[in-house]
């Protein structure tokens, strides 16, 4: 069946300028911006919440803040970073912006779902952080281990409970929009395989969205009711089982590393062939291995739960599945080493910003693959290693990819060069700072501080305080990074309609691009990756006539 | 040219291309995906409850045997109500408005008996929300199902209210309202047979 579209003055409806960012706008690409900014603004606050956990650990004893305010702290920090940030930011972000330009589309297949999936995140992350002046936040860390939420404060955990279910619903919506994009609205004659890599990590996120999050939400639902109506779901003391909860909270938590890495893969992808003017190494194998994660990540989440009396059987086979994914994981990685490798690479920020990537990720990856062996698990369990393996795949891999995307397609969105100078010392005073910060951290797990405490033993003073330095830097290193982006979308150098002499369809049209994507018809890139044959740049001028004669025409 | 010209050039030839231009309709694709993941929290809840049967017996006095027979006939109900939903999707096609009307409001009586008889098995049954884990789970599944055949009930009413002729907005051209309200009711039912399988009959 197809629907006529009858014609609109769609155009002239929306606000023109800066309003039509705080509109309900349809534009794909308005709704990409809205959730970058909206989800930077949280990030900006999470990093407060970050620098003064990072305070109060510069010193053992807990002078900084009550203990109660540092869970609250520790609790928001999370939260925040997880689902306001990190999972908007490399989904909602990159994806709007991206997608349908890579499928040739107008727009994105439900462009009202898709602008409630992104309103429903500010509402839902003001409720979040306004419990923390009203009633106090909730406690129990974003994990939400009943019986700790049960009996922490309730009213901070439901709200918690609501806002993480809203976004949880906005992430539901993005996740089928994004499917329904990729597989339904390619244009005529674009093959599966000749797409972006970055739509098949989008494709294998949103298939882990959809069959993951509902789980968390039926999870949070039951919990509320545990908390609310004092049923005995998860409440030992009524007879429930807090482990049932654990299984299901992993079932959504740990594809949601995926949801929040995979993208990030993705994006990593699309921004080195065009910096070192080579194809991506390995397409096929790229898009398998991002099949397989999606499988395998379904099926290794109760690794997070070594030390919740699970039986022997599934400690074995959770160990074995959970290495299993080091093998496509490692695919990708040397994918992208080997298309670094003899590459013509320009140093620029964004692709700085993806080596850091790569070297942070590995290191994340090591200790992803050692923390999945049980004696070792066992050992440092719920101790700082745990966080330092955290922060090393999600800071160090999504967090410097998010950065060397905003370098990388700023000039796109807003026509505007950003300053390479300062997205350098940016870059280096991040990436520095990142391994002053969390490097220490193994040495402190290993040594037995445990996570989450306010309070510690007076032997790691110096150690937390290397480490809070390093935390310093990185928040200093948001302020090149803001001026960067201030001054440069004001006073930036013009970039053109294609900086990068980028092949991918976004950079085949204006910067920034018209409200449908393109004037005419969408190009038909069948082959994204082409650089470095001798006939590129022939081909390159080619399509971009192509394009500007269509425009006149 | 000046920015104003080339923006009404622009927009001119965005209507062109828009008068040019179908898309396929996605939206029942969209509603499967929907639908998946509407089935993926059901499988969270039967997994809890399954998992809860294994590892935490109750104490022999505290098991209560569900009674079979109004839950028999509930699920009767639903798939009668399956049935007829699907007479009134044949009906709208051959362009029988009337006979549509009256066979979506056959269906919708099903699912408001449907939730009666639920009502009724909530006063007669001998246990409440709280008293122990398995009384919990029971009126977690089942009101979750009902929420969903609530929800469900109201949709077949706007649509029948929709499909009236004249004046409606649901004809054998625009079938995709009454199509959706028809997927969603029968993945509602399908629900149901699993959680009466699993709640009542294991």
């Amino acid at each position: 069946m197809t629907i006529s579209i009858p014609p609109t003055d769609k155009v002239s409806l929306q606000p023109k300028g800066l309003l039509r960012y705080l509109s309900f706008s349809l534009d794909h690409k308005v709704i990409g911006i809205q959730y970058l900014v909206c989800g930077f603004l949280f990030y900006l606050i999470g990093g407060l919440l970050a620098s003064a956990i990072r305070i109060e650990l510069t010193s053992p004893m807990s002078d900084f803040m009550a203990r109660d305010v540092y869970n609250q702290v520790l609790t928001l920090h999370g939260t925040i970073m997880i689902f306001l940030w990190i999972v908007p930011v490399v989904n909602g972000a990159f994806g709007n912006y991206l997608i349908p330009f890579y499928v040739g589309a107008r727009d994105m297949a439900f462009p009202r779902l898709n602008a409630v999936a992104f309103w429903l995140i500010p509402p839902a992350g003001l409720m979040l952080i306004s419990s923390y002046f009203i009633t106090g936040a909730a406690q129990s860390g974003w994990t939400a281990y009943p019986p700790l939420s049960i009996t922490s404060p309730a009213t901070g955990q439901i709200i918690w409970i609501l806002s993480v279910l809203l976004l949880g619903g906005s992430s539901i919506f993005g996740g089928i929009n994004f499917i329904a994009t990729i597989l339904k609205l390619r244009r005529p004659g674009l093959k599966l395989m000749q797409l972006p890599m970055y739509c098949w990590a989008m494709l294998g996120t949103s298939i882990l969205v959809v069959l993951s999050t509902p789980v968390l939400a039926g999870t949070l639902i039951l919990l509320s009711f545990d908390i609310v109506a004092h049923t005995g779901f998860f409440n030992p003391a009524l007879g429930g089982n807090v482990i049932v909860y654990q299984h299901l909270f992993w079932f959504y938590s740990h594809p949601a590393v995926y949801i929040m890495v995979l993208p990030a893969f993705g994006l990593v992808s699309e921004i080195l062939p065009i910096h070192c003017r080579k194809p991506l190494f390995g397409y096929t194998t790229m898009v398998y291995s991002i099949m397989a994660i999606v499988v395998l990540g379904l099926m290794v989440w109760a690794h997070h739960m070594f030390t919740s009396g699970t039986p022997p059987w599934m400690r074995l086979f959770f160990t074995i599945a959970t290495a299993f994914i080091a093998v496509p994981t490692g695919i990708k990685f040397f994918n992208w080493v080997a298309t670094l490798w003899g590459g013509r690479i320009s140093l620029n920020s964004a692709v700085l910003f993806s080596c850091g990537f790569i070297i942070n990720f590995v290191l994340g990856g090591i200790t992803g693959v050692a923390l999945a062996q049980v004696p070792f698990d066992v050992h440092v369990h719920d101790t700082y290693f745990v966080v330092a393996h955290f922060h090393y795949v999600v800071y160090g891999g999504s967090v410097f990819v998010i950065f060397s995307s905003i370098y990388h397609w700023f000039p796109k969105a807003t026509g505007k060069m950003l300053n390479e100078n300062l997205g350098r010392i940016h870059f280096f005073i991040t990436f520095i700072g990142f391994n002053l910060c969390f490097a220490p951290q193994h040495w402190l797990g290993l040594n037995g501080m445990p996570r989450r405490v306010a309070e510690y033993d007076p032997q790691f003073t110096f150690v937390n305080q290397i480490s809070s330095f390093g935390a310093l830097l990185m928040a200093l290193s948001t302020l090149p990074f803001l001026w960067n982006i201030f001054h440069s979308s004001i006073k930036g150098q013009i970039a053109g309609d294609n900086p990068w002499e980028g092949l991918t369809p976004e950079w085949l049209t204006s910067s920034p691009p018209p409200v449908e994507n393109w004037i005419g018809e969408a190009p038909l890139v069948t082959e994204p990756y082409g650089y470095g044959q001798k006939d590129e740049l022939l081909e390159l001028e080619e399509r971009t006539e192509e394009v500007s004669e269509r425009a006149k025409e | 040219m000046t920015t104003s010209t080339k923006k009404i050039e622009e927009s001119a030839s965005l209507q062109a291309v828009h008068e040019e231009e179908t898309h396929g309709d996605h939206r029942l694709f969209g509603l499967i995906a929907f639908l998946i993941a509407d089935g993926m929290t059901f499988a969270g809840f039967f997994a809890a409850y399954l998992t809860f049967k294994a590892v935490n017996p109750l104490a022999p006095e505290a098991i209560y045997e569900l009674e079979l027979p109004l839950p028999t006939i509930n699920t009767i109900l639903l798939l009668l109500s399956s049935a007829t939903f699907h007479r009134a999707g044949k009906a709208l096609k051959t362009n029988q408005a009337g006979l549509c009307q009256r066979w979506l409001l056959i269906t919708a009586s099903l699912g408001l008996a449907f939730l009666g008889s639920q009502m009724i098995e909530y006063f007669t049954l001998p246990f409440g929300l709280t008293d122990n884990l398995y009384a919990s789970t029971f009126y977690a599944l089942t009101g979750f199902h009902g929420l969903h055949v609530t929800l469900g009930t109201i949709m077949i009413l706007i649509v029948w209210w929709q499909s009236r002729s004249p004046g409606g907005r649901i004809t054998s051209k625009n079938d995709f309202p009454l199509e959706a309200a028809e997927l969603y009711w029968h993945f509602v039912d399908g629900i149901w047979v699993v959680l009466f399988i699993i709640l009542y009959l294991l």
